[in-house]
């Protein structure tokens, strides 16, 4: 019995980590194609210079910048955002997942789980 | 050559790339950095972060339908990142440290070992006995789902697995891709998982191991707006449309074909890193 009850919160769990990844690349698709809509708009005519590498300035870095740079009707950071939005997609599923085996009272799991945020946190 | 241009070229690049790696089940990923570099003539920074930001955008989006069918071990997973984010970790430090020369050659070795697993005739999955007892500690025996019925599979050599994985985690920190062939090989041939439920599994982790070492390509500047815009949604309709296509078309002449290219782009990285033009 407790067994078949342990199948279900995982297939729920499965479910809905199913919807968030789906749902994360969908929007973060949709951000892309607005901001690259814009970018090409204003700078479609002008010379690519990626064969030299530069590094991005700090508003493709900083959340702070970017925001002021989206506000500035800018395109890239708007498809920067984009990325942000699928990059956290992958980590928001590990935060579910930690909801999910607090659920279950599943604490090996758990903790398993809290270390892997940690350490993708760690770097941010 | 204007920037419209280009990254219309890139689109088109990249979806291409996106749709015959899905096809083959070779990755599309692995393919980018090549095409970027090589045929784009983008500097190798670059190129890395363009394809980690992809490989999130793939791996996802294959993981939301595999994930709902109950293919995925969601637990091995989960346990297996342990290793991969750790090594993604350093592996992404790593490529500070080393030449792009270095990253080159290593691309190509990479490269020509992820074409010839693929050939590879797996090892039989294991299905009856108890498993290990830390894969039984673990709770990572599980069942998955087949045209008979659900059918019981036990993971072996846990312990070989981790490292291997820890492994494949340095080598996508390091070039930037899922490493999805050295994952497959980890799970397959050493733990003893159904290929179905090790390729679900692979590609479950490819985007939390990307999200781990993409922190550290972001704060040094590696990650272009202007470059992943095209190339994510290049490879992601690709890769959807191979998605589809999959269950009709014939695809045994077309990996050959797909080998053979990434042969002859291995050569060319190697080449190309042996002679300090990369």
């Amino acid at each position: 019995m407790s067994l078949l009850r342990k199948k279900t919160t995982d297939t729920d769990l499965e479910k809905v980590i199913g919807q968030l990844l789906r749902f994360g690349v969908l929007l973060s698709s949709a951000i892309v194609i607005a901001g690259g809509m814009i970018y090409l708009w204003r700078h479609g005519r002008e010379q690519p210079q990626f064969h030299v590498f530069k590094g991005e300035p700090e508003k493709m870095r900083m959340p702070g910048p970017l925001f002021r740079a989206i506000l500035n009707g800018e395109g890239r950071p708007i498809i920067q955002l984009g990325l942000f939005v699928l990059i956290a997609t992958p980590i928001l599923r590990i935060v579910f997942s930690i909801f999910g085996y607090l659920l279950e009272k599943d604490w090996l799991y758990l903790l398993i789980t809290l270390v892997v945020l940690a350490v993708i946190l760690w770097n941010f | 050559m204007t920037i419209l241009v280009f990254t219309l070229a890139l689109f088109v690049g990249a979806l291409a790339a996106g749709l015959l790696g899905s096809l083959t089940g070779l990755g599309g990923g692995v393919v980018l950095i090549p095409l970027l570099t090589l045929v784009f003539k983008v500097d190798i920074h670059y190129a890395i972060g363009t394809s980690l930001v992809s490989v999130i955008a793939t791996s996802s989006g294959a993981a939301a339908a595999y994930v709902r069918e109950g293919i995925t071990n969601i637990r091995l997973g989960m346990f297996l990142e342990l290793a991969t984010t750790i090594g993604a970790i350093c592996g992404a430090w790593l490529s500070a440290l080393v030449s792009t020369s270095f990253i080159a050659v290593l691309f190509g070795v990479i490269l020509i070992l992820s074409a010839a697993i693929s050939f590879f005739k797996l090892a039989d999955p294991v299905s009856t006995g108890q498993g290990s007892p830390l894969s039984r500690w673990l709770k990572l025996n599980s069942s998955y789902p087949t045209p008979e019925g659900e059918k019981p599979y036990l993971v072996k050599n846990v312990i070989g697995g981790f490292f291997m994985m820890n492994i494949a985690g340095i080598i996508s920190g390091l070039l930037g891709i899922g490493s999805g062939a050295l994952k497959v090989i980890a799970m397959d041939n050493v733990m003893r998982i159904p290929f179905k439920v090790s390729t679900t599994t692979s590609n479950f982790m490819i985007g939390v191991t990307a999200a781990a070492s993409v922190g550290v390509y972001l704060s040094r500047g590696y990650i272009d707006p202007g470059l992943s815009m095209p190339v994510m949604l290049g490879v992601l309709l690709g890769a959807f449309l191979g998605s589809r296509i999959l269950t009709t078309a014939k695809t045994s002449s077309l990996k050959i074909l797909f080998a053979l290219v990434i042969l002859v782009l291995a050569i060319e990285m190697m080449y190309n890193g042996l002679t300090h033009k990369i």
